[in-house]
């Protein structure tokens, strides 16, 4: 699947006056993919996909798409559609006529335009609507009209621009769903943006962890997880205890006084490290058998776990277990080896 | 706020003494004949048969082609200004606004005058072009002046509703039609004209009703014996002295005015409300 990218961004940065909000961006696209683009907000990622859409024109840099640079390429020549934050759907149309509006430019007849355009809203669960006015419907159905509205087009490249940004909690978990599932029977690559840590692990054949204007981490949602490369993509995707410690030598790491075995090579002998602890890989055990001790100081009840505060000789620990403990009570903590992930400073 | 309340009686109180009683007064004028004293009021309909009078009749036709003409000429010019003042950034749109609305700082009078100046037989427009040779019709006293007059008078009223429509768009929904294939030219025509509608139907209703009713300017430039609905009005109430007559006129004209913003009202997609 990983042969060709589709998307090729070569260096880009993009000026907005003095502020520079991408410095040299490198990404790869792939067929297929549901890559997200995961960031605060102002990181410059909804700034990728307007560069990509045509909306915006790149300070340096270069944007290929099957090889060929697109850079000069006005939006309405581009194989791709994007579906917009607030859906920017035609208020003086309705349903079937926002739908149909990319066909209608294309002067597809208009036996097909019907054919096409009930193919579309019954993918998106919105047949019977046509005749609707398009500001008579909920947040989630206008977000489904636009993407019925953008995909009728048959793009290469689906652009989302925190099109769930706007929808309550459980119309969110739907959409992530069925956008998931959408992707899957339209077979093109979804390019998503958020800013929703949740949504994008959920989702994603590929994220790209953003901050700053630069590309922090490239990988899947599990080797997001699990191994962040630095600090800001641990603090930023999960909850995690993050402690300085030293690499003692390959496969064993000491921070707070104990050595602890580990899975992780290639450091140099005694290089300061972090290392991110994820608070539901800290295991409990008795105190009396454990390397690391504290007492529990704060306890909340998370609904499927606890969050415990665990202060030991050094800092405090945060905990998720299914386990009721008491405030105050003296209790150990261990880690697996494969649960330890350590991340070069900086 | 329930306590302020009692705050909007002098306005209410000033509303009614300054815009309902004298609308009253001149529905009751209409309605009645001219030799009334406080005692003996004789109601007649006679001042509204008295329109019927092909004389009048064509003043109301004449008044009305002009304001279509004017209505027109004042769109097509203030379009594709308002479109363009729209390009530029926020200080430069305030400065070009500022400018399109500078002649109105200047009383209507006045800009009048100059125009009289201009467009007179020995003008300064005929002067210039007697220097090339070409001898100048006589533009005074024509309907050209007349439209001339409106159009410059009325311009701004024009510009101002289409370039506030087309700001306030919402530009996503240009790059959305951008987005799905349209050209600039196909965008313009599926997208920006739609959402610029709410602004030309204020500007049109805003400018025709002005110069149907306008009558400054046809007396300056169009002369004593030009007679719009604003100057027949006028003729009737300052000098023939037939304020019965002159409120009839009055009364018509105000309802068509209502049948007119009734009319725009029903083209215009923002004031539809909930289907």
């Amino acid at each position: 699947m990983k042969e060709h990218p589709i998307i090729e961004l070569k260096n880009i940065t993009k000026n907005f006056g003095d502020q520079q909000v991408l410095r040299g961006i490198d990404l790869n696209i792939y067929e297929n993919e549901f890559l997200t683009l995961l960031g605060p907000s102002g990181c410059g990622k909804t700034t990728i996909l307007r560069i990509i859409g045509g909306f915006e024109e790149a300070s340096d840099g270069q944007v290929l798409f099957n090889g060929d640079d697109i850079a000069k390429l006005p939006p309405y020549k581009r194989e791709v559609n994007t579906v917009f934050q607030k859906y920017a759907l035609f208020p003086f149309l309705n349903v079937y006529e926002n739908v149909a509006f990319g066909l209608h430019l294309k002067n597809v007849d208009e036996d097909v335009i019907i054919n096409k355009v009930d193919k579309m809203l019954t993918m998106v669960g919105l047949k019977g609507y046509e005749k609707r006015d398009v500001t008579s419907l909920s947040g989630g159905q206008q977000q489904r009209v636009a993407i019925a509205r953008a995909l009728i087009n048959e793009p290469k490249v689906l652009l989302l621009d925190e099109p769930l940004g706007a929808l309550d909690a459980k119309l969110r978990k739907d959409m992530q769903i069925e956008l998931k599932k959408i992707q899957k029977e339209v077979g093109i690559t979804f390019v998503f943006v958020t800013h929703d840590q949740e949504e994008a692990l959920t989702m994603s054949d590929t994220i790209v962890v953003m901050n700053d204007g630069i590309v922090q981490q490239i990988g899947s949602p599990i080797d997001i997880y699990n191994e962040p490369q630095n600090r800001f993509v641990a603090e930023f995707i999960g909850e995690s205890n993050i402690i300085e410690g030293t690499m003692i030598r390959d496969c064993l790491v000491k921070f707070d006084g104990i050595e602890w075995e580990c899975v992780d090579k290639g450091f140099r002998e005694n290089e300061e490290i972090e290392v991110v602890l994820r608070p539901e890989d800290m295991d409990v055990i008795p105190a009396t058998d454990a390397k690391l001790c504290g007492k529990i100081v704060s306890k909340v009840f998370m609904g499927v776990h606890y969050e415990y505060m665990v202060e030991t000789a050094n800092r405090q620990y945060k905990v998720h277990t299914t386990e009721n403990y008491e405030l105050g009570t003296e209790i150990g903590l261990t880690i697996d080896p494969y649960d330890i992930q350590v991340m070069h400073i900086g | 706020m329930r306590h302020f309340k009692g705050l909007a009686y002098p306005y209410v109180a000033w509303s009614f003494a300054l815009i309902a009683l004298p609308l009253l007064l001149i529905v009751l004028y209409a309605v009645t004949s001219g030799d009334n004293s406080l005692i003996t009021i004789h109601f007649t309909l006679d001042n509204f048969r008295k329109i019927g009078d092909p004389v009048y009749m064509n003043v109301f036709a004449k008044s009305l082609e002009i304001g279509l003409i004017v209505t027109l000429i004042c769109l097509v010019m203030a379009y594709p200004l308002a479109y363009i003042i729209s390009w530029f950034n926020d200080e430069i749109q305030s400065i070009l606004i500022l400018v399109v609305t500078i002649p109105m700082w200047i009383n209507t009078l006045l800009r009048t005058y100059a125009w009289v100046s201009l467009l007179s037989d020995n003008g300064l427009i005929s002067q210039l072009l007697g220097i090339v040779g070409i001898h100048a019709p006589a533009m005074m006293y024509t309907n050209f002046a007349v439209i001339i007059g409106l159009v410059c008078d009325l311009l701004p009223f024009m510009v101002i509703p289409i370039h506030t429509s087309l700001t306030k768009m919402d530009y996503s929904l240009v790059e959305a039609a951008k987005d799905l294939g349209a050209n600039n030219f196909q965008t313009f025509r599926k997208v920006i004209l739609k959402l610029s509608l709410p602004g030309v139907i204020n500007g049109v209703t805003l400018v025709f009703l002005c110069s149907i009713s306008s009558f400054v300017v046809p007396v300056l430039l169009g002369g004593r014996q030009y007679m719009l609905i604003g100057n027949l009005i006028e003729q009737q109430f300052i000098s023939i002295g037939d304020w019965n007559f002159g409120s009839a006129i009055s009364v018509l004209l105000a309802i068509a005015i209502l049948i007119v913003m009734s009319l725009m009202r029903r083209i215009d997609p923002d004031e539809k409300g909930e289907k």
